[in-house]
């Protein structure tokens, strides 16, 4: 109890008496005498040293200037009384106040609460069986959802009127204003490390100069589309997921489809439009910022000046070089859509679930985006462009 | 109202419904006449909002039909799907109003979808349909500004907004105050009484079934299916059914204020 005086004093309202427990034998009886307040958030006395005398043959409790209480007293009284019944004692209560006793009525009976079920541990075969499962079908639902997207978008070519032009301007809007700052700072950088990394090797070869080439080969055909599509697999294709997935729990996609509008049609095409379309400008836009960043470290660390190393990248990216790239954005702000909007739609009905589908809007977004990536790569390399 | 056999609007043929593998409802059948306020009770689980929403076309039945005005509903293809859809509104558990966009145009959509009205018009039918449901004023307010109470009725609006045949209710009042609760089931017995719709209503509030109700079905989830059907009222007093009675019979107070004439009860339709 020492620890409760060394407290600093709390107003005079909230301070409390410490929690006392008396033990005296009289007779045959052992009288256990309770007094000061029980707080669930005090410390209060325990039975140790009280039970496990063997000389009582009952034991009666008694208040004495006994304060407020709570749960705490009931707890401690339900203890003592399971140990009297174990041990074949008799366990009074009778002088207690009232509304505790009938509590301590209320809950007589209640077992020993069982221990935490464990949570069961899969093996790691099992877990991998049950992941490669859930990817399967994954893909499945993928496939029938580009299925689905292809028909829409086919439909609205041919009734562009009833099209939600408003909805995807919107959402092209939300998606360059949300990813313009981090695009910014995060392509700059990247050119800025590549440009280091490429300084390292070349100035050995008095060769500092190139550079400006390797940078902007580098950024402009992989590291600006690839990062602004990561980035927008982030936001934007999250957001995506967390929309349309509490449109899901929220009964709303239910009430469109009784209306006998189509989801797909109404929310997810929308969308899928405007970041497709949003993504080459975005990644046009990185490329610009990744230049930027290596002509900023050759101009300050290798004293290339910056028109020096405009005129080298000029001569080393060409079109064909910007070109495939922003292609490939294009197909990347795809994998992004439809990630997303594939994992809002098909959310589980709950706060945890939205949560999950966002997730893994990014997981599948990302991963979308690194296999087109790949498939680009190989084409490319069998066209030798 | 005047025809002697009641005009069927909704079959329900043998329907199963579930999710997967298991089977919450079989074997369910039974018809709701055309301006008939019917009901769909039973204890909680026992699959009223499963049977609602295979009735709506959100769960695909088992095995069965539903059918609307003699066309089937289960078998439709997609064209003549959305012409049934057309015909009916449903108001959600939680109002389901899309939460991006104004109340104003939330019942808008419905009209721009399914009508070639031009933009004043639906303004018009929208202002009208709001005021409908106590709610001019409210046009420009998104559904996080609403309370409880005001979700629901705007949903109500939405789900007039086409003027439907058939409107279907899940649990119109759960979590509305007694009062609120009362002006919802007044608001349905106006818009019955006004525009002659057939109602569907999932409910466990007694009073209001005992308010409203013309004919109830009462579901159990041991039987997987209906128990019984009938008048509520008819339904507490005979009903030879243990469970019927216990169900009806739970508030001493809600089956006597029945007996009091200001619960505004019109004729039953059929006979
Ligand atoms: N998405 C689902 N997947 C699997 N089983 C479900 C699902 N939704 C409901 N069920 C099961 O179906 C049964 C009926 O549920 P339902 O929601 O129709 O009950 P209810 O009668 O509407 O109950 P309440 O009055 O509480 O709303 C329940 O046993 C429930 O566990
Ligand atoms: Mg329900």
């Amino acid at each position: 109890m020492t620890a409760r005086q060394q407290l600093p004093e709390a107003g005079t309202e909230l301070r409390t008496a410490t929690a006392k427990l008396e033990t005296g034998q009289s007779g045959s009886e052992c009288l256990v005498k309770v007094g000061g307040d029980w707080r669930l958030s005090e410390p209060v006395p325990s039975w140790t040293g009280v039970l496990g005398e063997k000389t009582a043959t009952s034991m009666r409790v008694v208040p004495e200037g006994l304060g407020k209480w709570d749960t705490t007293l009931v707890l401690f009284l339900v203890h003592g009384q399971a140990w009297c019944a174990k041990s074949k004692k008799d366990f009074h209560v009778e002088a207690l106040p009232k509304n505790l006793q009938a509590l301590l009525r209320q809950v007589a009976g209640i077992s020993e609460p069982k221990p935490m079920a464990k949570t069961d541990v899969k093996s790691t075969w099992g877990l991998a069986g049950d992941m490669a499962k859930m990817w399967a079908s994954h893909a499945m639902e993928m496939v029938s959802f580009i299925g689905e997207c292809t028909l829409g978008f086919m439909d609205a070519a041919k009734k562009p009127r009833q099209f939600r032009w408003m909805d995807c301007l919107f959402e092209m809007q939300q998606c360059w204003a949300t990813s313009l700052p981090i695009v910014s700072v995060v392509s700059f950088l990247v050119g800025v490390i590549l440009a280091f990394q490429a300084a390292i090797q070349l100035r050995q070869f008095g060769a500092a100069i190139f550079v400006a080439d390797l940078v902007g080969l580098a950024v402009v055909r992989e590291m600006g589309p690839m990062m602004a599509a990561v980035i927008v697999a982030g936001g934007t294709g999250a957001g995506f997921a967390a929309q349309l997935g509490n449109m899901k729990v929220g009964e709303e996609i239910d009430a469109l489809e009784t209306l006998g509008v189509s989801a797909v049609d109404f929310l997810a095409l929308p969308r899928l439009l405007a970041v497709t379309l949003m993504m080459p400008v975005l990644a046009a836009y990185a490329n610009v910022l990744g230049v930027l960043g290596g002509m900023f470290v050759s101009a300050t660390m290798l004293d290339i000046p910056a028109a020096a190393y405009w005129i080298e990248t000029q001569a080393s990216v060409g079109v064909l070089d910007v070109t495939t790239g922003l292609i490939k954005s294009l197909f990347f702000g795809l994998a992004v859509g439809l990630a997303g909007c594939l994992r809002g739609m098909k959310c589980e009905r709950s706060a945890a679930g939205v949560g999950a589908a966002t997730s893994s809007a990014v997981v599948t977004g990302v991963m979308l985006i690194i296999l087109a990536d790949a498939l680009f790569g190989t084409i490319f390399n069998v066209l030798r462009i | 109202m005047k025809s002697d056999t009641p005009k069927t609007v909704i079959e329900v043929k043998n329907l199963a419904c579930g999710y997967g593998e298991t089977v919450v409802l079989q074997k369910v059948s039974f018809s709701v006449h055309s301006r008939e306020l019917f009901f769909v009770i039973g204890g909680s689980g026992c699959g009223k909002s499963t049977l609602l929403r295979c009735m709506i076309g959100l769960l695909k039945p088992l095995k069965g039909d539903v059918a609307y005005f003699g066309k089937s509903f289960t078998a439709a293809d997609a064209v003549q799907r959305r012409d049934i859809l057309k015909t009916f509104g449903v108001l959600y558990q939680n109002s389901a109003l899309w939460s991006s966009m104004t109340l104003a145009e939330n019942v808008s959509l419905p009209l721009e979808e399914h009508t070639s009205l031009t933009r004043e018009d639906r303004l018009e039918i929208t202002t009208l349909k709001l005021a409908q449901v106590g709610l001019s004023g409210s046009e420009e307010l998104y559904p996080s500004e609403l309370s409880g109470g005001m979700k629901k009725r705007a949903a109500l609006a939405r789900a007039l907004a086409l003027d439907p045949a058939i409107v279907f209710f899940d649990e119109p009042s759960t979590g509305l105050d007694p009062i609120t609760s009362r002006e919802m089931d007044q608001l349905i017995l106006q818009v019955r009484e006004t525009l002659g719709t057939t109602m569907v209503i999932v409910s466990h509030q007694l009073s209001s079934i005992f308010r409203l109700a013309d004919r109830v079905i009462v579901l159990d989830h041991k039987t997987k299916g209906i128990i019984a059907e009938g008048a509520p009222r008819e339904l507490a007093a005979t009903s030879t059914d243990p469970r019927v009675r216990d169900f009806l019979n739970q508030d001493e107070d809600s089956s006597k204020r029945t007996k009091h004439p200001s619960a505004v009860k019109p004729d039953p339709i059929s006979k």
